[in-house]
This record gives C-alpha cells, structure tokens and sequence, in this order.
C-alpha cells in the first residue's frame, strides 16, 4: 500500500490538531470497533468558520483525511464547507489506496455532522441543509 | 535519542545471510545445468541440491533426507499438505486446524469445503495456546488430517505440537505442523514432535525467497500438488530452484549450528515487552514465557496499529501489526481476535520482531520510540483522555 508524499506529511505534521473550548459546533463521526473515529470542533462567525480543530483516532489515512480537511474548510462560509466532499479532501491528498477511501467519507461527514450540531444549537433543524448524518456513524461512547 | 535504522519486522522477512548469498552465486553463474541432464555440469546441480536436502533433514533431525521436498515456500507446502491428504480420502471428511493459523493454511482447508470437506477450527486461550482436551473432543471417526502451527506469527506463541500430534495419531489422522516461524528460531525435531508432515520457508531464517520445504514422513502418502516432470522422486514437478535451495540449506545449517543465542534474545525479548508495558493501558499478546525468542507483541490502547506503524517507520524502526487498516479489511487479525481481544482493543496491536543483530540500545530505542509515537497519537485521539492519561469512558 502506497500514501502519497502530502498523506504521510499530513500524518506526520498534522493541521488544526486539538480542541476548541469555545466551539459552537462539534460532531463525531465513526466507531472505535471498526478502528476509525473523528471528532470536529467548528468556531463559526458570522457564517464563516473562523478556527476548526479535530481530534482522531485511527490509521495514518484517516488522521491525514482529518488534517486536510480541516485545511480546506478554514475561513469558508457555512455554505461552502457544505460543499465539501470526500472526492475533494482526496484530490488534496493526491489520492489514497482504494481501502482506504472510506477516511475521506468519514472526514466529509464529520464536518457535517459538526455543522449539523451548529445549526441544531441555534434552533434550526439541520436535516434539510446537511442531510441526514445516519445514526450508527454517530459515535457511541459506551461502544 | 540519535535517530537509528532498526529492522523488527523479521516474522515478515528476514534478510539473506552474507554467507547463504555468498553460496548462491556459483549456481547461477557456474553449475547452472538442469538437474534433470546428464551432463557433467547438470550432475554438479543435482549433486547440490541432494547435499541440501541432507543439510535440512539434518537439521530438523529427520531420519533420512528423501523426507524432505523442495517447494516453493511457506505456502506451497501448507496448500501441499491439506489438499494432498485431501485428494486420497475416500470416505474421511474432517480437517482440523487451530483457529490462529496463517491464511496459507486456513484458507485452504475451507477452500476444500465446497467438496464436501468439513473443518472444525479449535479456539485458543488468551495466551493463544491450543488445549489437548479441545483437540481430543474435536476428533471424530472421519477425522483425517490435524494441522496446528507449531509457532504464531503474530503473537509468538508455542504451541505443544508433541501432545497434540499423540491426540491425532491416537485417533488415526496425519499431523501436519506450519513451522515457518519456528525453524531457524528455536530447535525443531521432527522424531521428537512425532509429526506425520511439517512446512517450512527459506525466508523467514535469512535463506533467499520463494524457496521453502515440506518434510513428509516415509510412508505417508499424499496426492501430488504440483504435476508435471517429475522431479523430486515424482512428488513435485518443475525444474528446482538450485541457488534458492542451496541458500536455503546453507542458511539453515547457520541458524541450527549453535544454540547458545537464545538466552540472549529471550532476555532482549523481554526487556522489550516489559519496556512496552511500561505505557499505560498496554497489554502483552501471546504467552509470557512459550513464546519465540524474538518476538514481543502487544495490544496499545486508544490508538490504532497503522498509525504507531508508521509512526515508528519515521522513527527508522521498520515493525508490523495486525489492525484491520493493517490487514486491508474492517476487521482485525483473526489471531488478535482468537484470543478474545475486543475489535476495539486489537485495532491497537503492535509486533515487533527484531534480530539476532538486534543490540540492548536498539531495544532501548525502540521503547522511547514507541513511547514517544503513543503519545502523540493519543493526544490526538477522541476517545483519549489525555489529561488523566486514561481511555475515555
Ligand atoms: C506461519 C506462516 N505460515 C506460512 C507462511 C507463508 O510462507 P511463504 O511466505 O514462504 O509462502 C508464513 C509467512 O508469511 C507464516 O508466517
């Protein structure tokens, strides 16, 4: 199996590790059985994600799927970080091994899941603008 | 810590012996003949590959060395043992193994389950080892053929293939033993383990690749894997492999020539594995003291096995482990799994299996460095908590 130069850097080097006390938006997405979880904090200001930090447990790929995604959502508005996809976060990457594509997925949805987070913090149900995020890619702590 | 370059990944591979290369060469460059001619330069390769296999059968304290097969390898020899004890039965159908063999043995007993064959896997304790009760009441009157590994390749163990081979002469079946981790590591006599089949492979003991042997006891009989012109007094054709046999056979007689290393690599051994539980929420795997002389093993919570990898591997420490995004599926090693560990626990597995080059100070270096890729990788984990350095509940 292969990682590119930018996987192992990201690996190495991760961005935007760590907590935000002061986060409005947080989600956790994957589960400890099958080996990945991510958690996301979002500071969001006027509609523009101001600071983003993750915390994940998991393989080189997943860790540096968290690390560039949280990259690419800096500084955007709500909306386009709603656009984000995993195709994106891997392009970025310049590719991962075909096992591994499934951490990009899980990178994409624990942006939404904290941006679902954000918008049910304010009152506004989210399900119309993120989407459903399913219930067992929640992470459960009592797994 | 100046950085090191530390290879501890020899249940992997090994590196060929200086020696076991040095006694290759001639047969590419020189006594390169076919076997099979009749001409001076081709009796010189048959020559060859006859003192080798006196060379193996020696040291595996085989009687006489027409027991010994060439193969291809580890998994050739495995694949060789089941289907060729397979392919003779008229009316015996059950195959047992252990539940932590390698693929190359698992795989193919329930490949066979399509022909109506049936396999019954015997569990393991948490230290990996396989009851003598538990075989016993796995035996039935159709039971042909047993195969237990005689060493794990992930957690080390060793299991009492001597008692467990007595179970399944008692009851009429073969015993075949996978020993391709324990020959060249540990003394291994096939008259006194009593086995009817053993595999073994070149790689694993600083012999060349893609050379390995099966020992068949005289007068066992077993189909044919590989059919065609007959060599190896008919039982497996294609032209031999020369220079890999005779490194194979000189790598071997290097490695059983003098015992007196082990005391040293068992105490290295555990210097690391006692280093390694120095982490917090870290369990050993495999047994404490039946284990392989060079392999420690060991569960790390609230990380995952990948990223201590390659961690390490920044680290210059090159090791392995069995965590699914190790194995290239959603779940963890079998092996890791057969011993009760929960998913979750064994996504954090680490082996290390390092060398008789291995020094005290790589063993050092290896625990700070392990110590030190923990930490951050726990720091960066969801379900760690690092203040109280404690898994998350
Ligand atoms: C226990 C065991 N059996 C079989 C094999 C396969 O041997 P080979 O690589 O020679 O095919 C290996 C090595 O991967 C092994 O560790």
């Amino acid at each position: 199996m292969l990682y590119s130069d930018k996987v192992m850097d990201h690996f190495t080097n991760p961005r935007n590790v760590g907590e935000i006390p002061d986060a409005n938006g947080v989600g956790m997405v994957g589960n400890a059985k099958c080996g990945d979880i991510m958690q996301m904090f979002l500071k969001i200001e006027n509609d523009v994600i101001v600071d983003v930090k993750f915390k994940t447990f998991g393989c080189g790929a997943a860790i540096a799927t968290s690390s560039m995604a949280t990259e690419l959502i800096k500084g955007v508005t709500v909306e386009e970080a709603l656009k984000l996809t995993n195709a994106a976060v891997m392009e970025a990457l310049d590719g991962l091994p075909p096992v591994k594509v499934h951490c990009s997925v899980l990178a994409e949805q624990a942006i939404r899941a904290a941006l679902s987070d954000y918008y049910r913090r304010q009152g506004i149900d989210p399900v119309p603008i993120v989407g459903e995020i399913k219930e067992e890619e929640e992470h459960e702590m009592e797994e | 810590m100046d950085k090191r370059i530390i290879y501890a990944d020899n249940a992997a591979t090994t590196k060929i012996s200086e020696k076991a290369l040095a006694a290759m060469l001639p047969w590419y460059t020189e006594n390169f003949g076919n076997p099979s001619s009749i001409y001076g330069r081709a009796r010189t390769a048959r020559r060859g590959i006859e003192a080798a296999r006196e060379t193996v059968a020696k040291a595996l304290g085989a009687a006489k060395p027409n027991e010994i097969y060439f193969t291809s390898g580890g998994t050739e020899s495995d694949d060789w043992a089941i289907k060729g004890a397979a392919a003779l039965q008229t009316t015996k159908k059950h195959i047992v193994i252990s539940g932590i063999e390698h693929h190359a043995i698992s795989e193919t007993a329930h490949s066979l389950e399509r022909f109506g064959f049936e396999v019954t896997e015997l569990p393991v304790d948490s230290c990996g080892l396989v009851s003598v009760e538990s075989l016993e009441k796995a035996m039935r009157p159709d039971t042909f053929l047993v195969s237990i590994m005689l060493a794990n390749n992930e957690i080390g163990t060793i299991q009492p293939i001597k008692e467990l081979c007595a179970v399944a002469k008692a009851h009429g079946a073969l015993f075949h033993t996978d020993a391709v981790q324990a020959v060249g590591h540990i003394p291994v006599n096939v008259q006194e383990l009593g086995v009817d089949m053993l595999s073994l492979s070149s790689h694993k003991f600083h012999g060349p690749q893609g050379v390995g042997a099966m020992y068949i006891r005289s007068g066992v009989r077993i189909a044919n894997l590989i059919d065609g012109g007959g060599q190896e007094r008919r039982r497996r054709s294609g032209t031999e492999n020369v220079a890999a046999i005779v490194g194979m056979a000189t790598a071997l007689e290097e490695q059983t020539a003098d015992w007196s290393r082990l005391p040293k690599l068992e105490a290295l051994r555990d210097r690391l594995i006692k280093g390694l539980l120095e982490i917090p929420y870290t369990q050993q795997t495999g047994h404490p003291t039946r284990r392989l002389p060079t392999n420690a093993s060991v569960v790390i919570n609230g990380i995952e096995g990948e990223g201590i990898i390659l961690g390490l591997d920044n680290c210059g420490i090159q090791a392995s482990s069995g965590s699914a995004c190790t194995s290239g599926s959603l779940d963890p090693s079998h092996v890791l799994l057969g011993i009760g560990l929960e998913h979750a626990v064994a996504h954090g597995s680490l082996r290390l299996s390092f060398g008789e080059e291995t020094t005290e100070e790589d063993i050092d270096y290896i625990i700070a460095s392990t110590k030190q890729v923990v930490e951050r990788l726990r720091s960066m984990s969801p379900v760690w908590d690092s203040v109280n350095n404690k898994p998350l509940k």
